[in-house]
């Protein structure tokens, strides 16, 4: 056990942890708060598998926007302050599927890579990933802004009751 | 380190994310669940890359297959643009949650009615 492991078993059990506590709080504020643990603790083990920037982005676009759009969204629908009851199906079918695959991914990747021993690898600065995303992934890149040009017209479309209504005899 | 811890940590989390999809009735609880999914197979993406470098070292690696220089940091890469989508992903989904709660005043997700909107009024 190296302190890299140690950090990994502490920052896994943190993430899985409060990811149960997101998919099980009756509060739903408690539940976004929970995420925003969660995804705090996901960074921390790509700290520590060295992939710096993706930390930080994961930083700055799930814990700065994602959550946070999350939460207006709660509040946007006038939800309940304090617990409430009628969160939840029957539990059943979902903990036979979520922990089927859970327990069997699980057991697939302890058995696939047991307990070997890798060099920590060099970390993965801006400059190296920069290097990659406009060398090798440069046209996915670029896939990737059109797709969210769409998703914002799409977003905007969606959310304006004026844009695409139908007129009265067509409805 | 041992790459199987946080492989195992993704794997439980990916199975948390299902679990959660499956028994929430909120329509943002669900989109926190998948949230949870994507984060679980970024983190698989991010562990791969770093084990499969470090395992690879004194590899020599076909040229053709890294035109620009050395391999490295796709994975990294590849969780960069999970991130991008899942951003994508959640602008949309909430908007149609908003204008769902819009229409109806409720983001349960298993009183949608999947019937045509005449049949309803009945026309």
């Amino acid at each position: 056990m190296t302190v890299a492991d140690v950090l990994l078993l502490a920052l896994g059990a943190v993430a899985v942890g409060s990811g149960a506590a997101v998919v099980t709080s009756t509060h739903l504020v408690r539940s976004g708060l929970y995420l925003v643990i969660s995804l705090g603790a996901v960074a921390g083990l790509y700290l520590v598998l060295g992939a710096e920037l993706v930390a930080w982005v994961q930083v700055l676009v799930y814990v700065g926007a994602v959550v946070v759009l999350l939460l207006f969204a709660v509040m946007l629908t006038r939800a309940p302050i304090g617990a409430s009851q009628d969160l939840d199906r029957p539990a059943w079918p979902a903990l036979i599927v979520g922990g089927g695959v859970g327990l069997g991914l699980a057991a697939l990747f302890a058995d696939a890579f047991r307990w070997t021993l890798y060099a920590r690898p060099e970390p993965g600065t801006a400059g190296r990933m920069g290097e990659q995303i406009f060398g090798q992934w440069v046209l996915p890149f670029e896939v990737l802004s059109i797709l969210l040009l769409a998703a914002l017209v799409g977003a905007i479309v969606l959310s304006r009751p004026d844009i695409g209504a139908r007129t009265g005899d067509e409805a | 380190m041992h790459a199987v811890i946080p492989y195992v940590t993704g794997a439980l989390l990916f199975g948390l994310g299902v679990y959660g999809v499956l028994r929430r009735r909120n329509a943002i609880l669900v989109l926190m669940a998948v949230e949870l999914m994507l984060n679980a197979v970024n983190l698989i993406f991010v562990t791969a890359d770093a084990a499969v470098r470090t395992a690879l070292t004194g590899v020599q690696i076909e040229a053709w297959a890294y035109p620009n220089g050395r391999p490295g940091n796709s994975g990294g890469v590849f969780a960069l643009f999970v991130i991008v989508l899942a951003a994508a992903e959640v602008g949309v989904g909430l908007a149609i949650v908003l204008q769902y709660y819009r229409m109806r005043r409720a983001v349960h997700v298993d009183e949608v009615a999947l019937y045509h909107e005449d049949e309803q009024v009945g026309r």
